[in-house]
């Protein structure tokens, strides 16, 4: 099972803000073998990756409505089981146990976090761009949290709407 | 002893609880319920204390906090209210769009039609985003879907998101 296909040179693009229109709605299922899907996904990680502290993207935030998503939580310090640099189209929970409270930011949302709680064990089923192979994705802690940030995205979400309480949002941490 | 709500509004700076706390403190007072925040940089704390005065000789006593006339404190007396948990169920209510007046409006409207009580709220403006957080009971019996369905033909005005979730309560 490979979630990282060989992907065509990405460009960085725009990422949407909230309130923008692209991020509410929900977003449709793709063929995961077409080229434009291929090169989405090559663009949603290099996006991903020219953002400093962004371990994942989805298509509505670069205003597309598709169901694909990008993820890498290599080397963050809430990462248990880690599979690395991925592209997943058409996500779908087969699973989520465990659930926790977690604070989260979005590239969406800059000025803001919030706790939210989320399961630290899922199973996710996908389909990897460019090769059309059906993957069952089993993980935790950190990289389960992010794998349900992506997919609230696909579905409209944002963790402004998870958040655990009225007062559960808070003030983006700013770093001089 | 009396009852009385304190209310501190003003520029922020390090200090303002420690020092509203310790003359209140001197004056034999006895903290119950409090909330601070930063409202757009704004320090705002309520209080509810037993005071061994009254109104008057607690805001007396705290005069010394408005002397620079960088805060405003105001106290008065109110009365003993029950403080028993609601009797319907709590759901936590999210809306975010793009800022413009009337959100809250419009969305609190549409809880209070329904016999709802707004028990906690926060607001930000980050930006052109607005969110807003309420926590709400729903009286017993309520119809969720509707109370869900008339919030969603609000927002779908207001061109906002809305959810309304059950808030979870784990007692460990
Ligand atoms: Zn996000």
């Amino acid at each position: 099972m490979t979630l990282l296909p060989e992907l065509p040179q990405g460009a960085v693009r725009p990422v949407l803000r909230a309130p923008a229109a692209g991020l509410s709605g929900r977003a449709r299922e793709v063929d995961p073998l077409e080229p434009d899907v291929l090169a989405l996904a090559a663009d949603l990680l290099a996006t991903q990756l020219g953002s400093p502290g962004c371990v994942g993207l989805a298509a509505t935030q670069l205003g597309v409505p598709w169901r694909v998503f990008s993820l890498d939580v290599t080397g963050h310090p809430r990462t248990r089981t880690c599979h690395g640099p991925m592209v997943l189209a058409n996500p779908v929970i087969e699973s989520a146990t465990r659930w926790e409270k977690g604070r989260e930011g979005c590239l969406s949302v800059p000025d803001l976090t919030g706790d939210v709680k989320r399961a630290t064990r899922v199973v996710v089923r996908g389909e990897v761009p460019g090769t059309g192979e059906s993957v069952l994705v089993e993980t935790d802690a950190f990289e389960s949290r992010a794998f349900q940030h992506e997919i609230d995205h696909l579905d409209g979400l944002l963790f402004l709407d998870r958040v655990a309480g009225a007062h559960a949002l808070h003030a983006r941490q700013v770093y001089r | 002893m009396r009852l009385v709500a304190v209310t501190v509004l003003g520029h922020d700076r390090p200090g303002i609880v420690a020092r509203t706390t310790q003359l209140l403190a001197a004056t034999g007072a006895n903290l119950e319920d409090s909330t601070m925040t930063l409202l757009r940089g704004h320090f705002a704390m309520v209080l509810v204390a037993q005071v061994p005065g009254d109104a008057n000789t607690t805001a007396e006593a705290l005069r010394p906090l408005t002397e620079d006339g960088s805060l405003v404190v105001s106290v008065r007396e109110v009365p003993e209210e029950p403080t028993a948990g609601p009797l319907g169920s709590a759901y936590l209510l999210a809306v975010h769009g793009a800022d413009r007046p009337g959100i809250v409006s419009a969305v609190t409207g549409v809880v209070a039609a329904a016999g709802g009580n707004i028990t906690d709220l926060s607001t930000r403006l980050r930006q052109d985003l607005y969110v807003l957080l309420a926590e709400v009971d729903l009286p017993a019996g309520t119809d969720v879907e509707e109370v869900s369905s008339a919030l969603a033909q609000a927002a779908a005005r207001l061109g906002v998101d809305v959810s309304l979730r059950p808030v979870d309560t784990d007692v460990l």
